[in-house]
């Protein structure tokens, strides 16, 4: 490197030549920056912590609820996950009707939402032409904007009322005796849950299996085309290449469905108790959560409703780090 | 001979039979799709327009059993749990995603980037609970603060994960441009390379901060609510989204209105700043 210089004394430039911004560089530093430059090094630095910050947050949350909930840990033990009880008032604690509850109405959600979802990942991403492609998905991801509390709102006045005087009725007129539609039909169910929830999932599992579908190279298809398949038989085939990532994009969905709040809550019925019947009352654990929470009187109480949130926390991270592998897995296969 | 080219022809069929029965379905189900957000737009406009008006955005919240009345006290609360998420949450999801995407090409950045995932999965209640306990049970009671962090710690993944992204979108040649002038490296990035991804960074930053307004569910046992007016974060503060909950489930006519109306607000104001974000980001094209 070469420093023009006309009038300046030679000092002045070996003075520049040595430190980054005219300063000399301490031995101490050199040693420890080798050929690097000072604010390169801070900055790297500087952001690692930030990274290092994001990777603690994970287990810090953990550890923080542990903490939290020993008092229910110690008194109740592995018997908490198996108690049907839940009684503030003789501060008998069992997490069952809650844990089936949240297990129950998401699968219902998945049920519904799983069908319609894939076939809208197939038309978005097989069949539809690119100037219908980009408003649909625009509006299928606007339904994952939503604030689920609205969701909430509208499954009150609206899916509830509906539910009741329509659907409800047909259903145990149709079916008068499967054990699954028993019960004075409320609006306020099992049932509102799941489809209120399978309305909020069903974005994650279309625009994520869209995604995995779309990275199925082409040239499978093209040999699909060349041996005479037609469309249906083609998009049979991208499908199968997908699998397991479209086994994640559900999976990925069910988390979600376990841990929504709002919406369930605010339709569900609140009720902690375990019938067959989908047009009774339930509970999940995120919805005690957010009825009991600010209301928890005792220690023992609040310690009991933490340990729900950590059962919540880790049935989440668990299916949240396998649906990730998946569709991990299968977005790189073809990269 | 013959039957076997008329079983050919029945499988030609068929097989033109399920494609179409197929492929249309898969269309309907796309139409059944969007159907409730249809609904739940319709609705909202409809239900919310009624309260619709200036005392909304200029009063308190009235005692039960008095008519009228806005919420002024929840407008700004909202934008101020929006402000203390952001303030924490922007620079640690945007440090965080330059390292992922400028650094962390190695197995610690892959950890960092699964796990930001894995706790974009993570329910919006946990984060409350954790919020609760971080800041709530050392302070002795519900804050502005702590809904603000939990409102950070939802939004970190969303930033971390679009700074990554949009810097990785960033031509490698720009890099070498800068640093072939001699460039310290650190400079490359934070007016070089940042400059040039600050748009799509912006985007994802907005998302996060979106997201956030609409949630509900981790401030319920951390800002709480507040029928007053109050802006000390150390206190209990109102969210237009906690007021729709307690409104919604409320026996008074006149509250489940102003619910249906403090959602259309709460759309309104989410739509507002994705506008004017798009706007502002475009126009410097």
């Amino acid at each position: 490197m070469e420093i023009v210089n006309d009038k300046g004394s030679l000092a002045k430039n070996q003075e520049y030549l040595n430190g980054s911004n005219g300063k000399k560089t301490s031995p101490f530093l050199k040693k420890i920056l080798g050929k690097k430059n000072l604010g390169d090094v801070i900055f790297e630095r500087l952001t690692l912590l930030f990274a290092v910050l994001v990777f603690l947050l994970v287990l810090f949350m953990g550890w923080e609820m542990y903490s939290n909930s020993l008092l229910s840990i110690n008194k109740f033990g592995w018997k908490f996950l198996i108690t049907t009880t839940w009684d503030p008032y003789s501060e008998t604690f069992g997490a069952l009707p809650m844990i089936f509850g949240t297990i129950v109405s998401s699968l219902l959600a998945l049920i519904i939402a799983v069908p319609l979802g894939l076939s809208v990942a197939v038309f978005l991403s097989e069949l539809a032409p690119a100037w219908l492609e980009k408003p649909f998905s625009f509006l299928t991801e606007l339904l994952a904007a939503i604030p689920s509390v609205i969701y909430g709102l509208w499954g009150i006045f609206v899916l509830v009322p509906w539910l009741r005087n329509v659907v409800e009725p047909f259903l145990q007129k149709e079916f008068p005796n499967s054990p699954l539609f028993q019960g004075a039909p409320y609006g306020y169910d099992m049932l509102a849950a799941g489809v209120i929830l399978s309305i909020m999932v069903l974005p994650i599992i279309s625009s994520i299996s869209r995604d995995v579908i779309k990275s199925v190279p082409d040239t499978l298809r093209e040999a699909a085309y060349a041996l005479g398949a037609t469309k249906w038989e083609v998009t049979k085939i991208v499908f199968s290449n997908a699998r397991s990532g479209i086994l994640g994009a559900i999976i990925l969905g069910f988390g979600r469905a376990l841990g929504e709040t709002m919406a369930v809550v605010m339709v569900i019925g609140n009720r902690p108790q375990i019938t067959a019947s989908i047009l009774n009352p339930a509970t999940t654990i995120a919805g005690t959560l957010a009825n009991e929470f600010s209301e928890a009187t005792s220690d023992l109480y609040l310690s009991a409703i933490i340990e729900l949130g950590l059962i919540l926390f880790v049935i989440t991270i668990i299916i949240n780090i396998f649906a990730r592998l998946l569709v991990w897995g299968t977005e790189r296969k073809w990269k | 001979m013959e039957m076997t080219s008329r079983t050919k022809k029945f499988t030609y069929y068929r097989r033109k039979a399920t494609n179409v029965i197929m492929l249309s379905s898969s269309f309907f189900s796309a139409i059944i799709t969007i159907i409730p957000l249809f609904l739940v737009f319709y609705y909202t406009v409809r239900e919310g327009l009624r309260y619709l008006n200036i005392d909304f955005f200029t009063k308190l919240p009235t005692p039960i059993g008095e008519p009228g009345g806005g919420m002024v006290n929840a407008i700004v609360g909202t934008l101020i749990l929006i402000g203390i998420g952001g303030g924490i949450g922007i620079p640690v999801g945007m440090l965080s995603g330059i390292y992922l995407s400028e650094f962390g090409k190695n197995k610690f950045g892959t950890l960092v980037r699964f796990l930001a995932d894995v706790l974009s999965g993570i329910p919006s209640i946990v984060v409350g609970v954790v919020a609760y306990t971080l800041v709530v049970l050392p302070m002795k009671h519900f804050s502005a603060l702590a809904g603000g962090v939990a409102l950070a710690i939802l939004m970190i993944p969303t930033i971390t994960r679009t700074t990554e992204e949009m810097i990785n979108l960033v031509p490698h040649s720009y890099r070498e441009a800068a640093l072939a002038l001699g460039i310290p490296k650190w400079k490359t990035i934070l007016f070089i390379v940042l400059k040039t991804a600050w748009k799509g960074i912006a985007t994802g930053v907005l998302l996060g901060l979106a997201r956030a307004a609409g949630e509900t569910a981790p401030l319920l046992f951390t800002a709480l609510g507040n029928r007053f007016w109050s802006t000390n974060i150390f206190r209990p503060i109102a969210s237009l989204t906690v007021f729709i909950y307690e409104y919604s489930k409320a026996p008074f006519k006149d509250w489940n209105e102003q619910a249906w109306t403090a959602a259309l607000v709460l759309i309104m104001l989410i739509s507002i700043v994705s506008l004017v974000f798009r706007l502002i980001t475009r126009s410097k094209y």
